[in-house]
């Protein structure tokens, strides 16, 4: 069932000063063909999450701790943070592909789009044929919504959104399990951003593979994950189906970005926002790294962290939930 | 009491003759007509590229306008350089969406501050100038003041930063205030504070404000009125409630369809609506037309004029014009 499963992952940056704990103890499953929304604010470690997973980190980056398993259809699994050279090659763009942020400015300008592709294919799928392989890339391009005829095209001459599609269909390449999305499409305009998060949930419906989602837009988040992850200073916080994000968020911090984006639609209902800031993460607030911006916050908060622990719906870490997490569990062992 | 007013806003680009001869000009702006009151915020919403930046320079007197006029007060000004520009932007201040790259790295708060007010000549001595930095930072809510009066940018947070930058732009007491995409590069929690301050800054000491944002759901909560801008011209107006409920212009409908809404009920439709056209080479007629899904055959060559639907509100259709 879960594609990937992340246990007690942490990654550390080296600095001066000593470690910045980026990413502390995350456990989190990706389950097969599901889009896992990553929502939180910058800092809040989910980019570095997504490449410690993708195995892109580099130093002053390392990971401390933790396992990430990834579970091939046929029943065999693969230890990611294990992986050598050679076979890390092969899990990245057959297993794993990543599509960043910038993604529509990393294709090579002085190269056209159909070798881009062609480039991918070649290296990882050498039993193709040259004729295979133009075939290929012509479907994969029309696939995203991009007119064929565009191979031999140069990238200044596809728009952002263009661009962000091919980089798209560069990562569909080879059908991998899992694609990661690090803000695909933060910098695009919001008509543009509809429509390719139209094509990204067709795609997914055609070939069934998993999406992780970064962004620090929830209320996108909202309307196009299954699952949804809200990070705070390195830790999830919460994690539950995006209608029970929705309609009753259990983390303060879940509910205040909840309720600090305005809304289109229905009554103005007044915005709550977040008071203060978030945390510098090379001295953390000690206890609940929220407490300090949250309004239901008691003595307890400050002297001790709460585990992320299970409840309907999903799982939170915060100390107002504990009681919630035990009956549940006793519901369900009854 | 109209402060600002844009009149028939007209920017073409030209670009330097290259080496393939003389490319065309860029029609950033056609033909906008904007009026700021006093203490009231309005809203210009548009996509990246729609020349919503160049209105906010051209109100700025950045630099001047191929066609059209800028009011201040009512009166016509041209004032790019020398002591007319320094004069006018002791009453219009701008804004910018990047607090990371507004301040200068190497000053510090009490620095930035106190620049305006000696330059245009509001601090009298040592000790006032000092006291009106801790007034302008008591205003943007950077409190307590001594502590942040000596702190260098890379010690503020983003949403600091821009507070800072706020301060900045009201030393000089001016009376009108456009924010170019203000919070845009400020993470979610912390956007909301920064659109209450300025809403707040507007309601109490009557600044004319223009808020600019690519966000209409943001311009819904504090703006009062709504500009929608697309490649260049207004295509619709009107008070923010009434507009995002219930739009006219098909394009201002696209912009509210396509914002992501978690409330959302209806299923995705499957439609490809393009993408915005060169300013370079517009389409003639309505610029919408070549994306708008009720086009009449009058829209591909002639320009709508502005159709008045009342209660303040205003489009740039034909398909509204024929009712």
């Amino acid at each position: 069932m879960n594609v990937l499963e992340v246990r007690g992952l942490g990654v550390d940056y080296q600095s001066a000063t000593g470690a910045v704990h980026a990413v502390a103890d995350v456990t989190l499953d990706l389950r097969r063909g599901e889009i896992l929304g990553l929502a939180g604010e910058s800092g809040s470690g989910k980019s570095t999450l997504a490449n410690a997973v993708a195995r892109l980190l580099r130093p002053p980056a390392a990971i401390t701790s933790g396992s990430v398993l990834y579970r091939r259809r046929d029943g065999t699994e693969a230890d990611v943070l294990a992986l050598g050279p050679k076979q890390l090659r092969a899990f990245r763009w057959k297993e794993l592909a990543v599509v960043f942020q910038s993604a529509m400015n990393s294709l090579n300008p002085v190269a056209t789009i159909g070798s881009q592709i062609d480039d991918v294919l070649r290296i990882h799928a050498p039993d193709l044929s040259r004729k295979a392989r133009a075939a290929r890339a012509a479907e994969l391009l029309q696939r995203v919504g991009i007119n064929a005829d565009r191979l031999r095209g140069y990238p200044h001459e596809l728009s952002g959104g263009m661009r962000q599609r091919a980089a798209i269909a560069i990562a569909l390449a080879l059908n991998p399990e899992i694609i990661i999305m690090d803000e695909p499409t933060t910098a695009l305009d919001v008509v543009v951003q509809r429509d390719i998060l139209h094509e990204i949930g067709a795609l997914r419906e055609e070939y069934g593979f998993a999406v992780v989602f970064i962004t620090h837009d929830l209320s996108l988040l909202m309307e196009i994950s299954d699952r949804i992850a809200v990070m705070y200073a390195g830790r999830v916080v919460e994690v539950g189906t995006a209608r029970a994000l929705r309609t009753a968020p259990r983390h303060p911090y879940t509910e205040g970005l909840l309720r600090s984006f305005p809304r289109l639609r229905g009554p103005r209902e007044e915005l709550l926002g977040i008071p203060g800031t978030p945390p510098d993460l090379r001295s953390p607030p000690p206890g609940c790294a929220f407490h300090p911006r949250c309004r239901h916050a008691f003595d307890g908060c400050a002297d001790e962290r709460p585990a992320l622990l299970p409840v309907p719906g999903g799982e939170v870490a915060c100390r107002l939930n504990e009681g919630a997490g035990a009956d549940t569990a006793a519901r369900e062992a009854s | 009491m109209i402060v600002l007013e844009g009149r028939n806003l007209t920017k073409h680009f030209t670009a330097a003759r290259g080496r393939w001869g003389r490319r065309p000009p860029v029609r950033a702006v056609e033909d906008v007509s904007l009026a700021l009151r006093a203490g009231r915020v309005s809203a210009l919403v548009g996509e990246s590229g729609c020349g919503k930046s160049t209105v906010a320079r051209l109100l700025a007197q950045v630099y001047p306008a191929t066609s059209g006029d800028v009011l201040l007060r009512g009166e016509v000004v041209r004032a790019h350089r020398g002591a007319a520009f320094r004069s006018y932007r002791r009453q219009v201040q701008l804004i910018f969406q990047d607090p990371f790259a507004s301040l200068n790295p190497f000053h510090r708060v009490r620095y930035h501050l106190a620049r305006p007010l000696r330059v245009h000549g509001h601090a009298k001595s040592d000790a006032h100038e000092r006291e009106l930095v801790a007034e302008l930072l008591e205003r943007v809510s950077l409190t307590p003041v001594d502590q942040f009066m000596d702190k260098l940018p890379h010690e503020l947070s983003g949403g600091q930063r821009q507070r800072v930058a706020i301060a900045r732009a009201l030393a000089v007491r001016p009376v009108a205030l456009i924010a170019d995409e203000p919070v845009s590069m400020l993470d979610v929690s912390i956007r909301l504070g920064v659109l209450r301050l300025l809403e707040k800054l507007a309601d109490e000491s009557g600044l004319a404000l223009l808020y600019i944002t690519h966000d209409i759901a943001s311009a819904r909560y504090f703006a009062e009125d709504i500009t929608v801008m697309y490649a260049g011209r207004l295509v619709e107006s009107g008070p923010a409630e009434a507009l995002t409920q219930a739009a006219r212009h098909p394009y201002t409908r696209l912009l509210l369809e396509s914002a992501p809404d978690p409330d959302r009920v209806t299923p995705r439709e499957r439609q490809r609506h393009g993408e915005p056209p060169s300013l370079a080479d517009p389409p003639g007629g309505c610029r919408f037309h070549p994306r708008c899904p009720v086009a009449l055959p009058v829209c591909s060559t002639t320009v709508p004029g502005r159709t008045e639907l009342g209660d303040g509100r205003w489009t740039h259709c034909w398909e509204a014009a024929g009712d």
